[in-house]
Parts: structure tokens; sequence; C-alpha cells
């Protein structure tokens, strides 16, 4: 789950992580007032949106009088907002972070996610601030610091140092001021089951201050249940309605651009359906994973969802049925058929344990929209041509 | 032979009396595997289909000699449950459960390896040496007994996998659902190997997926150790970035972990890469010869 940058600079704000002073605004009067509160001459206006590169968008403005504030909050509320992280449909702004003006003398970059690899958290500093770090580290990896932290030891002074030394602090105040900053991120890492943690920019004012000027955070799904403040942060409308609507049958959804809508059990082999897909020549409308226990009402549920796509041509089930018998969940399927009205031809494989059975509950039933396959390569390749219109006996 | 585990392995269960515990091991005892007891704290002394209920996992070990563990406690009690069994001795512990928290899991294989267990896991179908021992959820009828190794990050996968190698005419050694977590335990850098030393293991089918680097380092693994013939399968070359395809590690970040350059770096190794999961049993049959 992701959250804003409004709300991950509470979270800082809780750990002693400097950030500028900022006030939430829902519409231009609020935006107007939140900088009357802040005071000061110059107000920095951010779009909230779940994305980055929001000010190349054009979502972040700086603003040097109130009036100013709130011609450029009514600019921004309502925009949808194209980076290169929303896709080309954009997201809807619905909220501005009204911020006090901050005195950059440095950008830096500071980061934490899981070391897969090294199976603990690691910190990345860069003094490449206000860039793409996934460019810093293509076109420059010398000018990242890695210190990795292992949480059976906690944050040391010595991860302090390797990163103020690799970053090139030379003061030793700002040494001070940097190592605290960073292990301050660190514990509010670990405590709150962040997944990753972004800075970009961290700022060196002109006398000698460290402050979060962005924040973002992503958190760890399957900590949540122990964490209900952060919980509390959900902001539905981020998400994709389809993809959370899925999530509350127990099915995992990705719309993609594709015509052939696909219903798998397992993600693996969803994700491996998809390809078989593309490699027969046609095109994945989607990625479903309706579980491990495929049964009528999370079938229907699936061809619902699929169908809400105007793009797809043929839907393509494929379940390796394990445990869970293939001839109870060629029932479901028909059951769902009664349920939903498919008006697409649908392939349906199924594999696994009383297969056979299940074919020819499949061939008995006789409706003409179902087409039994007997292996994934055969259900691809009828999918795709079906999505291509032709008869499929 | 196989690896890791084989008819004569003693196994307990922890979390052996809730619904999915019982199922499972009901099912795996059918299948042959010794399950000599289980743990459930505030129920030890009672029977559980037919087997001992222990409170502890060391008073399991103690009284059963049991080596390994089948965990099916819920996600916020997997971390306890797996340290629960490397303290108790256990070598091996099989973490079925789905959504157990990073953070934990980092911290129980870190104490695990200290302890010397392996585990496999989380949120996997287990382990399964055909005919012998099965110690997960897969469904065992499809592993017919053979000279194939097999290595999925996936479940279903795997069911796909050993079913086309089936099918040639081939059969399975052991089966190793290693599960698709950021944090895992015993992956391809360990299990490549056991499969290499494993005289009945003829051929490697090894199926991985987006995100991580673990099949980066099989890659360099297998250039450098491997001699058998290794057949790979990279789910979600059509993937897109950003987006998380159902596991939790299974998220393509930036340029890294791809399915592209996963499968370059093991065609470079001199893998067979197979570009559907459909293929995987016909590379079977070319690398080890028709039958």
């Amino acid at each position: 789950m992701n959250i804003h940058e409004y709300q991950a600079k509470q979270i800082f704000a809780k750990y002693g992580v400097p950030t500028p002073r900022g006030i939430i605004a829902n519409t231009p009067a609020q935006a107007m007032t939140n900088a009357q509160e802040l005071g000061g001459k110059i107000w920095v206006v951010k779009a909230q949106i779940h994305a980055g590169g929001r000010g190349l968008g054009g979502g972040v403005k700086l603003a040097r009088s109130i009036e100013e504030v709130k011609t450029l909050a009514s600019e921004i509320l309502g925009m949808t907002l194209v980076t290169h992280q929303t896709g080309p449909q954009g997201k809807l702004v619905q909220k501005v972070y009204i911020e006090e003006g901050a005195d950059i003398a440095d950008e830096l970059y500071l980061g934490i996610v899981l070391d897969r690899a090294k199976e603990m958290p690691v910190i990345m500093a860069s003094t490449q601030g206000g860039m793409e770090i996934e460019k810093v580290a293509h076109e420059s990896p010398e000018k990242i610091v890695k210190v990795a932290v292992d949480p059976a030891i906690g944050f040391q002074s010595f991860h302090g140092r390797e990163l103020v030394f690799g970053l090139g602090i030379t003061d030793p105040a700002e040494q001070k001021k940097f190592i605290s900053f960073a292990s301050k991120l660190y514990k509010l890492y670990m405590e709150n089951d962040a997944e990753m943690i972004e800075i970009n920019p961290l700022i060196k004012t002109g006398s000698g201050e460290f402050l979060a000027l962005d924040g973002k955070m992503g958190f760890d799904d399957s900590a949540l249940g122990r964490h209900p403040d952060i919980e509390d942060m959900r902001d539905i409308s981020e998400e994709d309605r389809d993809e959370r609507e899925a999530s509350q049958y127990g099915l995992s959804y990705i719309s993609l651009d594709g015509e052939i809508g696909c219903m798998v059990n397992g993600a693996g082999l969803a994700m491996g359906t998809m390809d078989t897909i593309n490699y027969m020549g046609g095109t994945p409308a989607n990625f479903l994973d309706v579980g491990g226990s495929a049964n009528a009402q999370t079938v229907a549920k699936g061809f619902e969802i699929i169908l809400k796509n105007p793009n797809v041509k043929a839907i393509f089930v494929n379940i390796f049925g394990g445990i869970v018998r293939c001839d109870r969940i060629a029932n479901g399927i028909l059951e769902a058929t009664k349920l939903v009205n498919v008006h697409v031809p649908v392939i349906v494989r199924l594999d696994g344990t009383n297969a056979p059975e299940a074919a020819e509950i499949l061939r008995n039933a006789n409706i003409p929209n179902v087409i039994a396959a007997t292996d994934l390569a055969d259900g691809a390749a009828k999918a795709v041509r079906a999505a291509k219109g032709e008869k499929i006996i | 032979m196989s690896i890791l585990v084989n008819k004569d392995t003693k196994v307990i269960v922890q979390g052996f009396t809730g619904k999915e515990g019982s199922f499972h091991a009901e099912q795996c005892m059918a299948y042959g595997t010794k399950i000599v007891g289980g743990v459930t704290p505030n129920k030890g002394g009672t029977e559980h289909l037919g087997q001992p209920v222990f409170n502890t996992v060391k008073d399991a070990v103690a009284s059963t000699g049991a080596t390994v563990s089948m965990i099916f406690v819920p996600p916020a009690f997997v971390a306890d449950a797996v340290m629960e069994a490397a303290d108790a001795g256990i070598d091996l512990a099989v973490i079925i459960t789905e959504g157990a928290p990073v953070r934990d899991m980092q911290a129980a294989k870190a104490y695990a390896i200290k302890h010397n267990m392996k585990t496999i896991g989380p949120n996997c179908p287990g382990i399964i040496t055909a005919d012998e021992c099965k110690i997960g959820i897969m469904p065992g009828m499809i592993f017919k007994k053979g000279n194939v190794g097999l290595i999925s990050k996936s479940g279903t996968l795997t069911y796909e996998g050993a079913n086309q190698v089936v099918k040639e005419g081939f059969g399975i050694s052991t089966a190793v659902g290693i599960g698709g977590d950021p944090i895992i335990g015993l992956s391809y850098k360990q299990l490549l190997p056991m499969f290499e030393a494993d005289p009945d293991t003829h051929a490697i089918v090894m199926i991985g997926e987006i995100g991580g680097d673990l099949e980066i380092q099989a890659a360099k693994l297998i250039k450098e150790q491997i001699t058998k013939p290794v057949v790979a399968f990279i789910a979600g070359q059509t993937a897109p970035a950003g987006k998380r395809m159902g596991h939790a590690g299974a998220i393509i970040s930036g340029s890294a972990g791809t399915a592209k350059e996963k499968m370059d770096a093991l065609e470079a190794a001199g893998v067979r890469v197979v570009v559907s999961p459909a293929d995987i049993g016909k590379a079977i049959a070319e690398v080890l010869g028709k039958k």
C-alpha cells in the first residue's frame, strides 16, 4: 500500500525527521488559509497523487503571494496529472499540499528498500538529488552510496559514517545532522513495516539543515494488520477500481491492453498463460489469479470483471486443479455462465485431478460459447484464434 | 534417491489441528508421508488424525525424533513457529502459510540459518519426493516417479511443469516449490547443487518469475557447477513494470528483475530456456532424448 507525500511527512514528523511545514487542502480557499497560517513569503503548491514526476507534469508550483496560492491551487485541484508513473490516462488531483518555501543549497537523495539478495534493508543515498534514482543507478552507479543494515543490530554509528563519507559530507556539524536524519528514517522504516521510503530530494538549506522536501512511502500489505494507523491512510480513490473490487473477492486482477481475457489459478501460471498467449500471436487483456479455491462465485466474479473491459474478444480460463477437483470447477464455470452474461467465446482448459470428467461435463452442457481445450498450448491457440473472430469448435 | 526428503523422513505439523493443517496433513499421510505428530499449544497430550499432539516443538522432537516440520500456522505467527522449530533442532521447516510479513521472515530466516535449519517457503506448495514423501499442498497424483528434479517459485506452474514431464513419459525425482515472496528459504542456488549431486536426477526444470535476482544468481551457478541439463521458464515476459503480479515479490522495478534479463542470463549459462510454459515437457524430452 502506498500513501501520499503529506501522509509520509506526518510519519516523518512523528519520528523527528525534519520536513518543511505544510498543511493539506481540498479547496483553493483552504489552500489560501493554509498559506496564511504557515506565514512567510513563498509557498509551494503540490498535487497529492500516488505517483512520482509530479513537478515535470505541472503538479508542483511555486507561489509568491497568497493570491497566487489560490490561483495555483484552483488550477491544480481537479486537473488530470500525467507523469511517467501514472500511465497516459493520468490521475485526478483531489488534494493539494501547501508547504512553506525552502532555501535550497543542495539536493540529495535518500531511500530505504529491502535488498533481496542481502535479505536486509539497504539505505541508498546520493548527491544527485532531484533526478530519478534509477537513471542515476544506470548512468553513474558510483554516485549512489549503499549501506545495508542488519536488523539484528540495527542502525549503528558506522553505518552513518559510511553514508556521510560516501556522500562527501565533511562538515562535522552537518555529518551529525545527516546521520541523525538517516537513523530516524531507518527506525521508522522498520517500526512501520515499510516496503520502501524515498526522499527525493532531501535538501540541504543555506544554513546547513537537512530537510525532507519530498516523501514517498510504501508498506508491506501483509503487515498492515498490525498498523491500523497506516491502514487508515489508505486512499481508495488512488487505487484501480476493478483491481480493488477483485481483491475484495480474493481475486488478484490487473488490467492490460490486449484482447484476450485470462482467468487462471496461481500467479505464476497466470503470468505463464499471458506469456503463452503473447507467444502465439495474441494479446492478454488482463492478469487474473482466482486463487486456490476457484468456485462458481469467484469464477462468476472473474467473468464480470474481465467483461467490464470492452476490448475483450475472448476469454481463456486456464485452471490446473490440484486439491480442488476439476469436475467441481467445471460445474462452477457452468454455474458462472448462468450468473453472468458471457457474450464472447470462452476457452476452458482444466487439468489435474478428474480432468477427463470435467471435459465430459463441459461437452455435455453443450453451451455454444464454451469451448474445451486439452492443454495450455491448445487453449492458448484456440483463444488467439477466437479473438481474431475465427469460429472454434 | 532424491533430495532433502524421502520415505523415512519423520515430519511434524505446526498448526496440526487447524482446518488447513488437518486437511493437508491427512492428504500427506494418504500419500505415504510419515507424519509422526503435530504441535498445537494447549492441546498437548491429545491425539489428532491418530498421531500425538504436543504443546511445543521441543516436546514433539524429543518424543518423535522428527527432523522436518510442515508449518500451517496463521501469517502473524509464522516467524514465531519457524524460530521455535529452529530452536528445537528441526533440520528443515516447510512453510506453507501465505501472507507472512516480510520483516518477520527476515528475522526468522536469519535465526534459522544461525541454527542450521533449512527453510522452504513461505507461501509455497512445499516439497515432494515422488511416491515417497509429500510435505505440502500439491496434488500428489501428478508427480510420477522419475529422473527430473523441479524447482519452482510458482505453485500451479510446479504442477503444470511436472504434469508435462510425466506426459512426455518421464517423471519427477523431487519437486520443490520455493515460493515467490521477497524473502524465501532454499532457492535455486542451494537446490541446484543438491540435484547435481543426486544420482537419480538426470535433468532439472527451473521455473522462475519476474522480480528479484535469484534466477540471475542461479545462472551464474549453473555455468560454474551444474553439468546436468537444465530447462527453464521465466513467467512474466508480458508483465508491465511496476505492477505486482500476484506474488509479493513478482514485480519489475526499474530495469531490474525483468523476464528478458533472466532468460538471457540463463541462456548464456547454457540453459534450455522455453518461451512458453507449454514447452517445458517437450524441452525435457529433447534434452533427455525421447522416450
